[in-house]
């Protein structure tokens, strides 16, 4: 296959990607509503009762606000990841995943076309998130703004590999329920979205070690550090290595000869 | 091997056939699906692989198009193999499932200019196509709506146009009139069988159903994931008839 062939098949898929967006613009408020809800309300409770030290990135005390609007950015990845997951789910009971899965392009390559796709889309929200925190008063170092977006790319293939791989492990769209409760909560809890870890490590060290232990952590860091133009090595090495996990995970999932997904849909084509 | 001595001469000596299988086995968990399944689809030939709801049309289907892999046995597209030239065979054939397989919030155009991007066509290409796909089909007053808002027989009709876009020489097509109206099924089979007449394509149609079959046709019956018997319809069918012919044979395999 060429290389306009399959830039070609790149733009078809984040197209119709966008399309199927479009249609369900509800998906789209739901995104947006969720980490408002935590800004406007959570974090406006929080202000008064939570102080944050000066700790890096920042240079000066800032208020609850600022500290979480990382960890809300980092919500709106995890979710759309999930989302994809669900979406890839809904597209093996449509049939919609077999058209996909036998175009000629190679598998690999429809798989990361399709990740990158969702990755994108979910970055557009997360721009819409911080426009509506600007206008709300949080105002990030200008460059911040564009310095993050490698950090929110990289951070939102990982939790889109994850997504996708767990997809090929979902039999059916009624299981998605499991994937919010053991997946979403439990990583978004158990990270420093809401809390510094030294906070965490304040109030139980064992919970501590498992916010160290939870990937979603080190993309949480890797956004607030690049929010403010600095690079995280730890995070950044963290979730780059999770991301080639979860992307290769699922790429063999999705292999016709080794997949997972063969076995577990027991006979049913993906 | 099937006996084809009967089928006309193939366009090119030079040809191959465009579906080759050969001694396909393929189990799901311990429950064999297909058994030694052998037989070929020359190119530009009408052939049907008629079997009961269950008798592994699906799975076969599924195998050639790499859906699964095949565990025992070999595939080839044109000659080629589709475990070690997916692409090439893949490219080489266009794909209705027995499951509707189209995004109902779609409309038919984008649902086609989707299809046309993940075969990589150029845009320019793709336009023709769809356009001359939608002319043919007389679909052009659909293009622009939803398939959510079509008739089953219509969204089928788009299904088989998508499986042309990329100009493929063979078609799959897996129970595709299933669940139709008697009218919406006689344009479809006069569609697919004026493909093979017209544009030289090569198509294996599954279906359950015998009404499908006309008397020329190369018939291969698949029960309880075997090859059964296989042949041209009016030999299988002889003095009885090709539906007690039929009930025969799978009543035999039982």
């Amino acid at each position: 296959m060429s290389l306009g062939a399959m830039l070609r098949c790149f733009y078809g898929i984040l197209w119709r990607e966008l399309l199927r967006f479009l249609h369900q613009y509800t998906r789209f408020v739901a995104a947006l509503v969720r980490p408002l809800i935590w800004l406007f309300v959570f974090a406006a409770g929080f202000r008064s009762v939570l102080g944050v030290s000066i700790v890096p990135p920042y240079q000066t005390y800032i208020l609850y606000d600022e500290y979480v609007i990382p960890g809300l950015v980092a919500m709106i990845l995890l979710f759309n990841g999930m989302q994809g997951s669900l979406s890839m789910v809904y597209d093996r009971e449509l049939g919609s995943m077999r058209v996909l899965l036998t175009s000629p392009m190679p598998r690999w390559f429809l798989l990361i076309c399709k990740l990158l796709s969702s990755t994108l889309l979910s970055l557009a929200q997360v721009y819409v998130f911080l426009l509506i925190a600007w206008l709300y008063g949080i105002k990030l170092p200008p460059m911040g703004y564009l310095q993050v977006l490698p950090a929110l790319l990289i951070s939102g293939m990982m939790l889109g590999g994850l997504g996708l791989l767990l997809s090929s492990m979902i039999k059916q769209l009624e299981n998605f329920a499991g994937v919010m409760n053991f997946i979403i909560f439990p990583m978004f809890f158990t990270s420093s979205a809401l809390y510094p870890l030294w906070k965490v490590e304040e109030a139980s060290p064992i919970l501590r070690d498992i916010c160290g232990f939870n990937p979603f952590t080190y993309a949480v860091e890797l956004v607030r550090f690049a929010l403010y133009g600095q690079f995280e090595s730890m995070s950044a090495l963290v979730v780059t290595a999770c991301t080639i996990v979860f992307v290769a995970g699922a790429i063999i999932a999705y292999d016709p000869s080794k997949g997972i997904i063969t076995r577990v849909r027991a006979g049913a084509p993906a | 091997m099937a006996d084809l001595a009967h089928l006309p001469a193939r366009p090119s000596a030079s040809t191959p056939d465009a579906l080759a299988i050969h001694g396909l086995t393929h189990r799901i968990g311990e429950r064999p699906v297909l058994q030694d399944v052998t037989f070929t689809v020359p190119a530009g030939r009408f052939v049907v692989l008629l079997g009961p709801n269950g008798a592994g049309k699906t799975t076969l289907l599924s195998l050639v198009t790499r859906l699964y892999s095949a565990q025992q046995g070999s595939i080839a597209v044109f000659g080629h193999d589709v475990r070690k030239e997916s692409s090439a065979a893949l490219s080489s054939m266009g794909v209705v499932f027995q499951q509707r397989a189209i995004d109902p919030d779609l409309t038919a155009r984008q649902n086609l200019s989707y299809h046309a991007a993940l075969h990589g066509l150029p845009g320019r290409v793709a336009r023709a196509r769809i356009a001359a796909e939608l002319e043919r089909t007389s679909l052009v007053k659909e293009a622009d709506r939803k398939i959510r808002t079509l008739s089953g027989g219509e969204s089928r009709r788009i299904e088989i146009a998508r499986a042309l876009l990329h100009n493929p020489k063979l078609l799959l097509c897996d129970e595709a009139t299933v669940g139709l109206d008697v009218r919406s099924r006689a344009n479809i089979m006069s569609d697919v069988r004026g493909l093979v007449r017209d544009r030289g394509v090569a198509v294996l149609w599954a279906t359950h159903l015998i009404d499908e079959v006309e008397p020329d046709d190369f018939v291969i019956i698949l029960h309880r994931g075997k090859v059964q018997r296989q042949g041209r319809a009016a030999e299988i069918a002889g003095t009885e008839g090709l539906n007690d012919a039929f009930r025969r044979v799978t009543e035999a395999a039982a």
